[in-house]
């Protein structure tokens, strides 16, 4: 902002859409984190941040950065394809734990058979 | 232009605050422990995101490694929470 003058029109108009996109669909996912009913629902929700929102403000960022250095600036690029990358390990490892927790304890995780069942 | 991307990354930021609160609401109410670690993985991709933001603010770069740091610590933690969720250990 403080530069923001020597930014030319288009990349201060793609960087404000990309933002205002990325953090606006990061807390829809946020409000579907706090809304929605049921654990197995509620873990789809935040993903919609970690992919469209990182991409949109990943993206503002590096158009902002290159316009602003005249250089292609890419080191954004990192963040996007590492967040894109680790985020469905770790919310597969946390829905195997939470199916493994509801077995224990005798529910039925998802309302049907589950694939640890004998049959 | 300047106002208008001054008003974009002031409207960004509030934003990824409000979905911050969201999770730490997630993280506090979470009715079971599965729970809370989603709110916590929510948690901090949107204080990544909000550090993206405000290096954009401040047309510094020293902000984006503070959010690489956070995401890479941030799926360590995930996992780990997961892990012992699952076997109630973290490293057998």
């Amino acid at each position: 902002m403080n530069e923001g003058t020597e930014l030319p029109a288009i990349a201060a108009i793609l960087t404000a859409t990309l933002l205002i996109a990325g953090a606006g669909i990061t807390l829809i996912g946020s409000l579907g984190l706090l809304r929605l009913q049921s654990f197995y629902e509620r873990v789809h929700a935040p993903t919609l941040g970690t992919t469209l929102g990182t991409s949109c403000i990943a993206i503002a960022s590096t158009i902002y950065f290159s316009a602003l250095g005249s250089r292609p600036v890419l080191h954004e690029l990192l963040i996007l394809v590492f967040i894109t990358m680790t985020t469905p390990i770790a919310l597969m490892v946390l829905v195997r734990a939470a199916v493994f927790r509801d077995e224990t304890e005798g529910k039925r995780p998802l309302g049907g058979k589950t694939e640890n069942e004998d049959p | 232009m300047s106002m208008l991307l001054g008003w974009s990354i002031t409207i960004a930021l509030v934003l990824l605050g409000i979905g911050m609160a969201c999770a730490a609401f997630r993280i506090i109410w979470g009715p079971r422990a599965q729970d809370r670690v989603v709110g916590f993985d929510t948690l901090y991709t949107n204080a990544m995101l909000l550090l993206l933001t405000f290096g954009i603010r401040s047309s510094s770069t020293v902000y984006f490694e503070a959010a690489l740091i956070i995401a890479l610590l941030g799926f360590v933690g995930t996992v780990a929470l997961a892990k012992f969720l699952l076997r109630g250990e973290v490293i057998e």
